[in-house]
């Protein structure tokens, strides 16, 4: 009787570690929101959708990897990622010696990256879920004139090697969301959608809509420049490329 | 004005002269200038490039080739000050960036690449291109790839480079700009000696001196209130051991870029005349100029014989940011004194104007009399000695005696000023030249004697080791004329 009853409860425990491993999600309540860049119009409608607490991790990118041998290093094709691709692993299917189990999974091409979600049930965010959910702080949905938000991401740039740095080392936003500042960048699913040129002051006088949130100089301002940089990258990106310091969560419906 | 006129004339003779004498052999020497667009390559070559102060080999006589040039963008943390470090993003691994020559009709063929390690994507724009952006739109690079594109240089001068990715201000201000020169057919005219200087301005989180890793401030860069104004980079980069140097008698050229992002630069260089400037880093020449203007984004080329020996200061001359924020270099020049050129102090004396003359120093202290007050309570010493210190100090040893690194030792926490009172006194009072070591830096520099009676120096005094963390030592007047009779 003892015996089964232990048994069963390491089951139970065994079981909710395993839930655990898969990732957890949280409730995002939908809404409308202005965004540094509106590419179309100014206000943007978000439904309600569910996203990861968490980026992925190497740990849990490399189980995937391990039934999922076309995303071996090894066997990759490169129309899907560059050669960069898992670049710090020491094999196939094992990390490399200074790699933290539990840190983002980066150098994982945006095919690799969108492969992960729909294998899971999920998908990529949109630039627009993703911005939506970024832009809360520990306490309010919308932080982004709030100077010491924009602060924080703005001296992550000048933080070396934060992407060995371990899931949860940032802080928990209003929606219960870890790590979308502080860690990594993001791959979203739409992330070429609008377009920097790379010739940013060329987009200044073409596109004012681009820039409908830089009217002001002081808080505003902060955030321009704390936005303009996740942009900027993203416009730099091709869906093969891979980055050190550029890493992925998932959402779904 | 004259002489001008009757010179033009002349000179219009000369030149119809020539006109007729070139069309008549038209046949020998083309006088109209080649379209740089035509020049022909003439082989293929790796770029020399260098960090500053220094610039690559001269191009003297090299035909057109293709020109390879590979930079890597990394950004790293560097020493801004003394205990201040700072994440810079850079071209090459230096602020300015590497050094690039090249002459007219070089096909240049750039290669950027964006360290692994890096966060940012990033850029280059080319002043020397004549295309979209200045090869931003064809440069534009994220971590860990690289992008190739070519251009022709067609102008000749000296050209900023910067990065301009959005934020453009926050990558220039990061310190992401450099220089390419571009020389004329046959190069510039040969000079002994060749530097490369930029002035940038910064911004940091904490004021001018506040320790430890600083981040950009993006307020205070809007604002255009610079913490750092500084040349290549740092405080103290060509100062002390980093001075650039020269012979007496040789011509010092040096190529002056401003990265900016916000503020000209009032170029000067302590007791020397440019012979001649490249106004704006183009062709029109300007002669005998003793302080030039460049613009952020903006450069010049100038040039000057060093006729005597000694250590020039090169300053922004706005000065206040030579002194306090960093715009402060060194030439030292080597050689023989010319005492017609300059003599140094002939002679020294008392200036009375009631008198009317120039009196000699008097030899005897006690002659000179001097209304003690025995009576001052240590805060009216302090007190006085504080005006006395704002008045005769403050410029050199600064606000709180933290002095200027590599030019002026710092009075707080000043090992060498607590060891021994009565030699601080003989120095206030007879002045100090030679090299001396404070807090374990070096300091080789000269303080003038200052005219001070016994009391002032003594409240002075007393005010320093009274305040910045200093032993706290009471100096009197007596102990000041006996300083004074001892010598």
């Amino acid at each position: 009787m003892n015996t089964i009853l232990r048994l069963s409860i390491s089951i139970i425990l065994l079981w909710g570690s395993i839930a655990n491993c898969q990732s957890k999600m949280v409730e995002i309540k939908g809404g409308t929101y202005i965004p540094l860049y509106g590419s179309d119009s100014l206000q943007v409608s978000i439904s309600d959708f569910y996203m990861d607490v968490y980026p992925v991790t190497n740990q849990e990118f490399l189980e995937f990897v391990k039934t999922n041998p076309k995303w071996k290093k090894s066997q990759v094709k490169k129309l899907f990622a560059d050669g960069n691709y898992l670049v710090s692993w020491e094999s196939d299917t094992a990390l490399g010696t200074t790699q933290s189990q539990k840190a983002p999974a980066t150098n994982i091409s945006w095919f690799a990256a969108n492969d992960y979600c729909s294998s899971q049930g999920k998908r990529l965010p949109t630039i627009d879920e993703w911005e939506y959910v970024a832009m809360a702080n520990e306490d309010i949905a919308d932080a982004r004139y709030i100077e010491n938000y924009n602060e924080y991401i703005l001296s992550w740039y000048e933080k070396p090697k934060t992407f060995n740095n371990e899931i949860g080392s940032s802080f928990k936003n209003y929606w219960g969301v870890w790590d979308l500042h502080g860690l990594v960048w993001e791959w979203t699913s739409d992330f070429n959608s609008v377009l920097i040129s790379g010739e940013s002051r060329k987009d200044v006088d073409n596109d004012s809509n681009l820039f409908c949130g830089s009217a002001a100089i002081g808080a505003t301002d902060l955030m321009n420049y704390a936005a303009f940089m996740r942009y900027a990258i993203r416009g730099s990106l091709k869906a093969s490329f891979t980055m050190k310091n550029l890493g992925f969560r998932c959402v779904k419906e | 004005m004259k002489f001008l006129k009757m010179n033009v004339k002349l000179l219009g003779i000369v030149a119809l002269a020539a006109t007729l004498f070139v069309s008549c052999n038209s046949e020998k020497k083309e006088i109209v200038k080649k379209d740089p667009a035509t020049i022909a390559l003439n082989g293929t070559m790796n770029a020399e490039l260098t960090a500053p102060p220094f610039v690559p080999e001269p191009v003297g006589d090299r035909p057109a080739k293709k020109l390879i040039v590979d930079m890597e963008i990394l950004e790293q943390e560097g020493i801004m000050t003394d205990g201040t470090t700072y994440m810079y993003w850079t071209f090459g691994g230096s602020v300015p960036g590497s050094f690039i020559r090249t002459r007219v009709g070089d096909q240049v063929e750039f290669t950027l690449s964006n360290h692994p390690d890096n966060k940012l994507p990033h850029n280059i724009d080319l002043h020397a291109v004549t295309g979209p952006g200045g090869g931003a739109t064809s440069s534009f690079v994220a971590p860990g790839h690289s992008k190739t594109f070519s251009f022709k240089t067609l102008n000749p001068g000296l050209y900023v480079y910067h990065c301009a990715t959005a934020p453009v201000g926050m990558h220039i201000a990061n310190g992401m700009y450099g220089l390419i020169l571009v020389e004329p057919e046959g190069g510039l005219p040969k000079v002994d000696k060749e530097y490369y200087i930029m002035q940038g301005d910064f911004y940091t989180k904490g004021e001018n001196g506040a320790p430890g890793l600083q981040a950009f401030d993006m307020k205070k860069a809007v604002d255009e209130d610079a913490d750092y104004v500084v040349f290549n980079g740092k405080v103290g980069s060509l100062t002390g051991d980093n001075a650039i140097t020269a012979n007496v008698g040789e011509t010092v050229r040096l190529y002056v870029g401003n990265g900016g992002p916000n503020l000209t630069s009032s170029f000067h260089v302590i007791g020397e005349i440019f012979d001649n400037v490249h106004v704006e880093g183009g062709d029109l020449i300007n002669t005998n100029v003793q302080t030039t203007s460049i613009p952020a984004g903006g450069a010049a080329i100038v040039d000057f014989k060093v006729d005597v020996p000694g250590t020039f200061i090169l300053v922004d001359h706005a000065i206040f940011r030579a002194f306090n924020k960093g715009a402060l270099g060194m030439l030292k020049v080597s050689g023989e004194e010319n005492k017609t050129l300059y003599s140094g102090v002939k002679q020294e004396g008392i200036y009375n104007p009631e008198g009317g003359t120039l009196q000699e120093m008097p030899d005897d202290p006690n002659a000179k009399k001097v209304v003690v007050n025995t009576n001052k309570t240590l805060a009216e010493k302090i007190k006085s000695g504080k005006d006395l210190y704002t008045k005769t100090c403050f410029a050199c040893h600064q606000a709180n005696g933290e002095g200027i690194a590599n030019a002026f030792p710092p009075l707080a926490k000043s090992d060498y000023l607590n060891a021994d009172v009565n030699r601080a006194i003989g120095i206030v009072i007879n002045g100090k030249t030679g090299e001396i070591t404070v807090n374990g830096a070096k300091y080789n520099s000269v303080m003038t004697k200052q005219t001070l009676t016994s009391e002032e120096i003594a409240d002075v005094l007393t005010y320093v080791y009274s305040s910045w963390g200093n032993n706290k030592t009471n100096v009197t007047t007596s102990q000041v004329d006996q300083v004074k009779s001892g010598h």
